[in-house]
């Protein structure tokens, strides 16, 4: 019994039909492959291979590294806009607070003069980013909508402005000397450098396939269930017995824990950190990546972050008519945005009807039956 | 009609404490005491007072904007009262967040129906099974033995409750590409999946036929027959004569008559206030 809508719908998603419809071991090959592609890609002798991909204005490696962190942004993003429903609009604020716990643990230009290795500020970054993300949610979560968008704008703003002004932050001169990721070759070179960008990439590659590993567990549980509902109609979702302001908390501290991973990352890999890496302009990016790949679905993210952040940086290095394109990359940008909410509002991977499979009762899964 | 016979006789006497009419063993469930609630100038409940008693079908009828769905607001904890108190269980709600009064074991469903769209039909009644799990992001995350266990129970009682309602069939179509009647019975099963001991259905049977308005009859008889008391807003007149044991009559926020569905048609008052107006679809 198939009405002419699903059927329409059926035919938009079914790619997505095939791809779960395929065997398991299918998937998994698939996967893999993919996995393998992207581990492989910063390889000069892999991608050389791969045509107009690589970019031409600034090193490949280089700028899969910020690819790989824009992607690991929208899908901590993505917990909070696209499974919650709470508009964010100040996400890069935790980024910072990431990046900037990573700066004064470990800098020696930093007043506290604690000089920890990378590795063991990384998890106080990310419990900090936390707790700011609590504390700028507990009062903040009892608004709704537009309110809520504000007032998140309003935190990423003043953790910048914090960054610029505070004689502990450093403003425009910034942390120095931030140690690397510890690790070796086996003749003594660290592992992590300076010059070569591939193993902060794979590294975080590696973060992001945990990443999403464990957000595939929440949101296929009670917690995404009540994300979820929380995002489609927050009235019923509280007479139906679920604690939404609890949840929303929750997502708010998850979604800002993946940011401040992010931002110790990248600090870690910088090596140098100032105010001016923090712009608005950031927040919005990532956002508009998250819609862009189709918010409320963890590959759409991943998708829409990593094609976002590249397409800005491929257009570095390009001339057409002695006009330098990179200056006109955010009107190129503004232009598809615009474009996709005509033609595909929903953005390019939706969120799927979740056709529901349980392993552990090996369901036949019958998708618009 | 054996159960209408068995149920006691409620005067129906707007004035008096209706628990001092009742027999001794009779259990107040809910107690609606003397609510009045305003919104600025517009009295919107005028001390309304009532008892709902376990077991029994308790049907909430009046007029447009006679208060109806305001009182039901103010059970479920969306409006609080301006004087008076709703006691659930013995235990007052004012004040009490309003998923504590689902877990409770008060559900309800809505007039114009607000299930999860997005969600499939399964997911849906699964949020209302979750009301009494405690999953949580670290159970969750690790896959804990708890959210195994839940998740199993929340799926299992689920499908159960949409074999209850009919729609199992469709259980893994979103709520949004369900039939308006599924919808309605989506939304049951939802709420029953809170464990309700007062299921609040308001008007359930809004925009169906009369041969689906048979098969709610049904439904509601079953889930009464079930332990779980259930409080009905309908305009159908036929439909509330039909499956109450009581009915509470509403005009303009004041309680104007309560009883039999019998005694109560015959009120003056009611036939006044309501069936004698035509533009009632009755």
């Amino acid at each position: 019994m198939t009405s002419v809508v699903d059927k329409v719908r059926d035919g938009r998603q079914a790619v997505g039909a095939r791809w779960r419809g395929a065997p398991r071991w299918v998937r998994w090959v698939t996967l893999a492959a993919v996995i393998a592609f992207f581990y492989a890609l910063p390889n000069p002798g892999f991608y050389q291979y791969l045509g107009p991909i690589p970019t031409t204005g600034s090193n490949f490696t280089q700028v899969l590294f910020t690819v790989s962190i824009y992607v690991l942004l929208a899908v901590g993003l993505n917990i909070v806009v696209g499974f919650a429903g709470l508009l964010d609009l100040g996400y890069f604020g935790f980024f910072a607070v990431g990046a900037y716990t990573v700066a004064v643990l470990t800098s020696p230009t930093s007043d506290l003069k604690t000089l920890w290795p990378w590795l063991l500020a990384v998890p106080v970054a990310i419990g900090l980013t936390m707790v700011s993300g609590v504390m700028l949610g507990t009062p903040t979560l009892r608004l709704r909508g537009d309110y809520l968008a504000i007032v998140t704008l309003g935190f990423a703003e003043m953790i910048r402005i914090a960054a610029v002004s505070s004689e502990f932050l450093k403003g425009q001169r910034g942390f120095n000397q931030i140690p690397h990721p510890p690790g070796q070759y086996a003749d003594g070179r660290p592992f992590f450098g300076v010059l070569d960008a591939r193993p902060y990439y794979w590294l975080v590659l590696t973060l992001i396939i945990l990443v999403v590993l464990g957000v595939r567990n929440l949101t296929n549980s009670r917690v995404g269930r009540a994300w979820v509902s929380i995002r489609e109609d927050e009235d019923a979702a509280q007479l139906m017995g679920v604690p939404t302001f609890k949840f929303k908390l929750w997502a708010f501290a998850a979604g800002a824990a993946i940011a401040g991973l992010a931002g110790a990352l990248f600090a870690g890999k910088q090596n140098f950190v100032n105010s001016q890496n923090f712009e608005l302009l950031n927040s919005i990016i990532i956002l508009a990546a998250v819609i862009f790949g189709g918010s409320g679905n963890i590959f759409g993210a991943i998708v829409g972050g990593g094609l976002v952040a590249y397409m800005i940086e491929r257009f570095r290095g390009i001339e057409l008519l002695g006009i330098e394109l990179y200056e006109y990359r955010f009107l190129f940008f503004g232009g598809v945005l615009v474009l996709m909410m005509i033609f595909r509002p929903e953005g390019l991977i939706p969120n799927r009807r979740r056709a529901a499979e349980f392993k552990d009762r090996r369901k036949e899964v019958t998708v618009g039956e | 009609m054996s159960e209408t016979e068995q149920k006691p006789t409620v005067p129906a006497q707007a004035s008096a404490p209706a628990a001092e009419n009742l027999p001794a063993g009779r259990e107040p469930l809910l107690e609606v005491d003397h609510v009045t609630l305003r919104f600025g100038g517009v009295v919107a409940l005028n001390d309304v007072d009532f008892t709902l008693y376990k077991g029994e079908i308790l049907g909430l009828i009046g007029p447009n904007g006679a208060g109806k769905t305001t009182c039901f607001n103010a059970m479920t904890g969306i409006y609080q009262p301006t004087e008076g108190e709703i006691r659930f269980r013995g235990q007052r709600i004012t004040g009490k967040k309003r998923h504590q009064i689902t877990q409770m074991g008060m559900a309800r469903t809505f007039q114009n129906i607000r299930l999860f769209p997005e969600m499939t039909a399964l997911e849906n009644v699964q949020v209302g099974a979750d009301a009494h799990h405690k999953t949580s992001v670290v159970s969750a995350l690790f896959r804990l033995p708890r959210h195994w266990r839940e998740e199993r129970d929340g799926i299992e009682k689920a499908e159960r409750l949409l074999d209850f309602v009919g729609i199992r069939h469709r259980m893994h179509e979103t709520a949004r590409n369900l039939s308006y009647g599924e919808q309605r019975r989506l939304e049951i099963a939802r709420a029953l999946a809170t464990d309700p001991v007062l299921l609040c259905l308001d008007e359930p049977a809004a925009g169906f036929n009369p041969a689906e308005k048979e098969d709610l009859l049904q439904l509601i008889r079953q889930i009464r027959d079930q332990g779980v008391t259930v409080l009905l807003i309908e305009h159908d007149m036929r439909l509330v004569m039909g499956v109450t044991d009581r009915l509470v009559v509403l005009e303009f926020g004041k309680k104007i008559a309560e009883g039999l569905p019998a005694e109560v048609r015959e009120d003056h008052r009611v036939i006044a206030a309501y069936l004698g107006v035509p533009d009632d679809a009755a």
